[in-house]
């Protein structure tokens, strides 16, 4: 059985790892051929760009050598996907090769949408390339005073990010000594300051606390670079000093330009994660149209799920597990208190207050990653 | 062209019916229609509050055996 995984993120890493792992006999034998396409040599923890934009991590924190990462048995090329050949069992690549699979596993991730709001990129700070992430941090450094606002597109990747750089903002200028003469206006799409209901019901208090305003209800229209003006799809005008934005996301170019999902999220079963209307092709990460959160734990908690289920169809012929939703989610709030959410298809999160314990453990996870990455934890 | 798209966000916790309602609707023509199914009895209200602060046409919701079926339409 030839498998083939398209992606080096995380969800692909984890997903070849399991794999490698549970079929190594049969990979040794020769019964399984496991490959993983990816665009780049480099496997690239994007969590740390938020702390990158406050100056808490550096840049070469947050690679390392994809090989280095992957279990012996794994064939790894760095030669991105061109051409979905899905009738055919067939991809095409950059250098004109051609991959036949019996199973095939997308988890290309999703990139920054910022065109299609007027003057976003030309006028908001945002911390979602190692680029952006480090011109932030230039200007928060630089930043004298004013009215610091955050805005949010749809859908974006990590749900907990515009609470979190905003909390950390506060505690930024708090330590740079100009607090009081910064004004953070945070700005939401939906009627409350988080998607999830507990988790807005938590910060609420919190930004009150902090004397951090907000308007929900706010869903970027343009920006007015000239006047520092944005606009909001409702109607709304907010003047800002610095603009922060957390931008929407679609998936990859190529998907999207491939005809696998609009807007380049392939559409998949919730449970199984296979594509609609194939059973040999799955979709796992930032990379699927799930209604849930693109979020690393998503893509971790499915690439476990999935990786359980491809070895049992390759040793008992039947999948053995559905996945059940299940995301967990760091909260940072703030240089150093963090709490989480956790969740799954049918239980909602109830985060608890923030604690230094759980900021702490953040910090030692994001050197942990890559023994995650590594499918060892 | 007009169409219905079904969004079916039961059990989505995050980002939510009405974020991927928003999201969906920023991709759309206008007066193409959205059926979002929601498990989650807030968006009985939180939908059709967004619906009306954006111009959007609220076309019909009701619940059906603890799942809300909510119709909008983009109108601009």
């Amino acid at each position: 059985m030839r498998i083939l995984i398209i992606g080096g993120g995380m969800g692909g890493t984890i997903l070849a790892n399991n794999l490698a792992r549970r079929l190594s006999s049969e990979i040794k034998a020769g019964k399984v051929n496991l490959t993983m396409l990816s665009a780049s040599e480099k496997h690239f923890y994007q969590p740390g760009l938020l702390y990158l934009a406050v100056g808490q991590m550096m840049p070469d924190e947050l690679y390392r050598e994809q090989v280095s990462l992957l279990e012996p048995g794994i064939a790894f090329h760095v030669d991105p996907v061109t051409e979905f050949h899905l009738d055919e069992n067939q991809v095409k690549t950059q250098s004109d090769r051609t991959y036949d699979y019996d199973v095939l596993v997308i988890a290309t991730g999703s990139r920054v949408n910022m065109e299609e709001i007027p003057g976003l990129a030309e006028n908001a700070e945002m911390f979602y390339t190692e680029e952006g992430a480090l011109k932030m941090l230039k200007s928060l450094r630089e930043f004298e005073g004013g009215r610091v606002v955050v805005c949010v597109g749809v859908p974006h990747k990590c749900p907990m990010a515009p609470l979190e750089i905003t909390f950390m903002m506060h505690d930024f200028f708090k330590e740079r000594g100009i607090l009081d003469k910064v004004e953070l206006y945070y700005t939401y799409p939906i009627g409350r300051i988080h998607s999830l209901e507990n988790v807005a019901k938590w910060a609420t208090p919190e930004f009150d606390q902090l004397g951090i305003k907000y308007e929900t209800f706010f869903n970027m229209k343009e920006v007015d670079g000239d006047n520092k003006i944005l606009r909001s799809e409702e109607g709304a005008e907010v003047n800002y000093d610095l603009l922060v934005t957390i931008p929407a996301h679609k998936g990859m170019e190529v998907v999207e330009s491939q005809g696998l999902g609009k807007d380049g999220w392939v559409p998949i079963d919730r449970l199984r994660l296979n594509m609609e209307g194939r059973d040999n092709v799955f979709a796992i990460g930032d990379t699927t149209n799930l209604p849930i959160s693109k979020a690393g734990s998503t893509a971790h908690f499915e690439a476990e799920a999935l990786g359980e289920n491809i070895a049992s169809m390759v040793k008992i012929g039947q999948p053995v597990r559905d996945y059940d939703g299940k995301v967990f989610c760091f909260i940072e709030a703030g240089k150093d208190r963090a709490t989480y959410a956790s969740f799954d298809y049918l239980n909602p999160p109830d985060p608890k207050p923030p604690t230094r314990a759980v900021h702490w453990f953040k910090v030692a996870y994001n050197q942990l990653y890559w023994a995650s990455a590594r499918g060892l934890l | 062209m007009t169409e219905k798209t079904l969004i079916d966000a039961r059990g989505s916790f995050c980002p939510g019916p009405l974020m991927e309602l928003i999201a969906q609707l920023k991709s759309a023509e206008v007066g193409d229609e959205f059926e979002v199914l929601s498990s989650d009895k807030g968006s009985a209200n939180d939908i059709p509050e967004w619906v009306e602060k954006a111009g959007h046409e609220l076309v019909e919701s009701r619940e059906d055996k603890g799942v809300w079926h909510i119709t909008v339409k983009k109108k601009r």
